[in-house]
C-alpha cells in the first residue's frame, strides 16, 4: 500500500505573490510540457511545502499501515500465508524508507517527519485508525485497501516531482503482487467453509465505510486544490478515484458472492458513474482529527518503538563508530 | 541408517528456525530504525522458509505435512533450544541472541554440507548461503554497538551475560549423538560448540564487551527434550490461533 486518501486543506496562495514571476512562469511551463521537477531545480515554496506534506503523509501511512496487518504475521494460518504476509508487510516498510528519502530531497529530515507523526502534527491514511479484528480483516486490507492505494498511486506516479514519481513506479510494481496475494486469500475464504465466508462478510461490513472514506471527501465539499492540480501534485479528484476503484472492484466482490453493505450501491449505466450512500463525512473528520477507534493506539505503538530504539540511533551517531558500507 | 536419529536432528534444527523466525517477525513495525525492521523481517522469512524445507524432508520420511507439524504440536513436542523462544525484550537482547544463534547455525549448516544424508547436505548448501548475510548483519551490529556509547556497551554486556547460558543450550546433546557421528550424518554438538566458541571470541574481542570464562557458565538445557520455558506455549497458541479455527479448512 498503503498511500492514498491524502488530505489536502484549503490552499493559501498568498505566498505565490512573493515568488519571482519569471521563474514561476518557467516552472509552470515545464510542468505543462510534462517535464519532471528535480530536487535542485527552482520551485515555489508552496509546491515544496505541499509535496513534503503529501509524500510525508504517504510514508507515515506505510509504517502505520504495517501495524494492523503486522499483528497477523504471527497468527497467519500456515506456511504459505505466513511467508507471504511477512514479505508483504516488509515491502510496506521498505516503501516508507523510499518515500522518506524522496521527501528528504525537499529539505525535511526523516527524524523531523517521524517526530511530527508521533506528536500528531502530520497525518496518515485515515483507514488505519480502524482495528483488524480477525484474519479476514487483514485479507481485506491486503486486497482492497491496497487496491485503493494503487488507484491513487498510479495517478500520482504521473505527477511532476521526479523523486516521488520514481519511488511510486517501484512501489506500484510491488503492490501488484500484494493485490494478488490479498485476492488469493479472499478467494480461499469465499470458497471455504461457512465460517470462513462469514468471517470475510463481517470484515467487509466493518471495512466498507472506511474504504469509501479512503479517497477523501467528496468533490462537492473538498477544499479547492486547483493550483495543486495545475502543478501536478494532485492528479485526480477524490470522486474520480473512488469511482475508478468501485468500477474495478465491486464486480469482483460480487463475483465472490459477498454483499456490500450499501443498498444504494449501483452503477448508473447512463453516466457510467457509481451511485452510493453518501459516506458519513462527519465521522471521517472526527477520526482524522484523532477520535477514531485506534488513533491513540497506533501512535502510542509508534511512540514506544521510537523511544525504545533511541539508544540505537544515538549509538550510530557516535564519532567512535566505524562507517559500514551498506550492502545494497 | 536409523531414521529416529535423523528425525530427531531434523526436528530440532527445524524447530529452532521456526521459533526464532517467529520471534524475528515480531520486530516488524517495531524496530529501532526502518532498516532494522526490514533486516529482521528478511531473516525471519529466511528462517521460516528454512524450517519449511526441513519439515518437508521430515514429511518425505513419513512425518505429517509441514503445516500440521508446525501449527498443531504443543510445547512438549517441540525440540527448539530455549534461547530461541525467549521473548524479544529490548533490541540489545534480540541482537545478542541473533549473534549467538546465527554464529552457531552457519557452522552447523557448514558441517551439514558434507552430511552422508544427501537431501540434508543439498539443502545445507542453500541455507549456508542465506545465513552468511545473517552473520554479516549480526557481526556488523555487535561491533558497531559494542564500541559506541556507554549505554550501548552496557546494554550489550547485560544481554550478553543474560543470553550466554541459554546460548550454550543450543548444544545440548541428543541421545543419538554417537550414532549420527558414526553414520556421518552430523559431526556432533561438541565439535560445533568448540568451533562456535572460537568465532564468538573472535568478534567479541573486537568490541569493548567481555566474555565470562566458559567454565564459569551453567548451560540452560531442556529445550531439546521438550522441557521449555513458560514462553513457548503462548507463542504456539498465537501462531496457531487462526489455523485451529478449522484445521481442515484451506486458508
Amino acid at each position: 500500500m498503503y498511500g492514498g486518501g491524502n488530505t489536502f486543506e484549503g490552499i493559501k496562495t498568498d505566498s505565490l505573490a512573493q515568488e519571482d514571476p519569471v521563474k514561476l512562469a518557467e516552472f509552470e511551463t515545464r510542468i505543462e510540457r510534462g517535464e519532471k521537477i528535480e530536487p535542485t531545480d527552482w520551485m515555489p515554496q508552496l509546491y515544496r511545502k505541499q509535496l513534503i506534506r503529501m509524500i510525508e503523509q504517504h510514508a507515515h501511512s506505510e509504517i502505520i499501515g504495517a501495524l494492523p496487518e503486522g499483528t497477523w504475521i504471527t497468527r497467519a494460518p500456515g506456511f504459505k500465508r505466513k511467508l507471504s504476509l511477512m514479505a508483504k508487510v516488509q515491502d510496506e516498510v521498505g516503501h516508507a524508507q523510499l518515500l522518506y528519502s524522496a521527501a528528504e530531497t525537499l529539505g525535511k529530515s526523516r527524524e523531523e517527519m517521524i517526530n511530527d507523526l508521533i506528536t500528531g502534527k502530520s497525518k496518515y491514511s485515515n483507514i488505519f485508525n480502524y482495528p483488524a479484528f480477525t484474519w479476514a480483516d487483514s485479507c481485506f486490507i491486503s486486497w482492497l485497501v491496497d487496491a485503493g492505494a494503487i488507484v491513487n498511486q498510479l495517478a500520482n506516479a504521473k505527477g511532476s516531482y521526479g523523486p516521488y514519481c520514481r519511488a511510486l513506479d517501484r512501489i506500484c510494481a510491488e503492490e501488484s503482487f500484494h493485490l494478488k496475494y490479498g485476492h488469493h486469500c479472499v478467494i480461499y475464504l469465499a470458497t471455504g467453509t461457512e465460517k470462513q465466508r462469514q468471517m470475510f462478510q463481517e470484515a467487509l461490513n466493518r471495512w466498507w465505510p472506511p474504504m469509501m472514506h479512503f479517497f477523501g471527501p467528496s468533490d462537492k465539499i473538498s477544499a479547492h486544490t486547483e493550483v495543486l492540480m495545475k502543478w501536478k501534485v494532485k492528479m485526480s479528484s477524490n470522486d474520480d478515484m473512488r469511482n475508478q476503484f468501485l468500477d474495478m472492484y465491486v464486480p469482483k466482490i460480487w463475483e465472490l458472492g459477498f454483499t456490500i453493505p450499501d443498498p444504494l450501491l449501483k452503477k448508473n449505466t447512463d453516466t457510467g458513474r457509481w451511485e452510493y450512500t453518501e459516506p458519513d463525512w462527519q465521522e471521517f473528520k472526527r477520526v482524522i482529527n484523532g477520535d477514531g477507534p485506534c488513533n491513540k493506539e497506533r501512535l502510542e505503538v509508534r511512540r514506544v518503538a521510537e523511544e525504545r530504539g533511541r539508544w540505537v540511533r544515538e549509538a550510530l551517531k557516535t564519532p567512535k563508530a566505524t562507517y559500514v558500507t551498506p550492502l545494497a | 541408517m536409523d531414521n529416529l536419529a535423523l528425525k530427531e536432528l531434523l526436528y530440532k534444527i527445524a524447530d529452532d528456525q521456526l521459533i526464532l523466525g517467529h520471534r524475528n517477525s515480531e520486530w516488524t513495525g517495531m524496530g529501532p530504525l526502518l532498516e532494522e525492521d526490514i533486516a529482521f523481517s528478511s531473516m525471519a522469512q529466511d528462517k521460516i522458509g528454512q524450517s519449511h524445507a526441513l519439515y518437508s524432508i521430515l514429511h518425505e520420511l513419513g512425518e505429517q505435512d509441514p503445516d500440521t507439524i508446525a501449527f498443531t504440536r504443543n510445547a512438549e513436542q517441540f525440540h527448539n533450544c530455549i534461547l530461541t523462544e525467549l521473548p524479544n525484550g529490548e533490541y540489545d537482547f534480540s541482537l545478542m541472541r541473533h549473534f549467538f544463534y546465527d554464529t552457531a547455525e552457519i557452522i552447523r549448516f557448514d558441517m551439514l554440507t558434507v552430511s552422508s544424508y544427501k537431501p540434508l547436505a543439498e539443502l545445507a548448501v542453500k541455507v549456508r548461503a542465506e545465513l552468511r548475510y545473517h552473520t554479516l548483519h549480526a557481526n556488523t551490529w555487535i561491533k558497531q554497538l559494542g564500541n559506541a556509547t556507554e549505554e550501548s556497551i552496557a546494554r550489550l554486556q547485560r544481554s550478553l551475560d543474560h543470553a550466554l547460558p541459554y546460548a550454550l543450550g543450543i548444544f545440548e546433546e541428543s541421545p543419538y549423538e554417537k550414532q549420527l557421528i558414526a553414520d556421518g550424518i552430523f559431526e556432533g554438538e561438541v565439535a560445533l560448540m568448540e568451533n562456535w566458541k572460537n568465532r564468538v571470541e573472535e568478534i567479541i574481542e573486537q568490541t569493548q564487551l567481555h566474555l565470562p570464562g566458559w567454565s564459569t557458565l551453567n548451560p540452560v538445557y531442556g529445550g531439546r527434550s521438550g522441557k521449555h520455558s513458560e514462553h513457548l506455549q503462548p507463542l504456539l497458541d498465537e501462531m496457531s490461533e487462526v489455523f485451529k479455527i478449522d484445521p481442515g479448512a484451506e486458508w
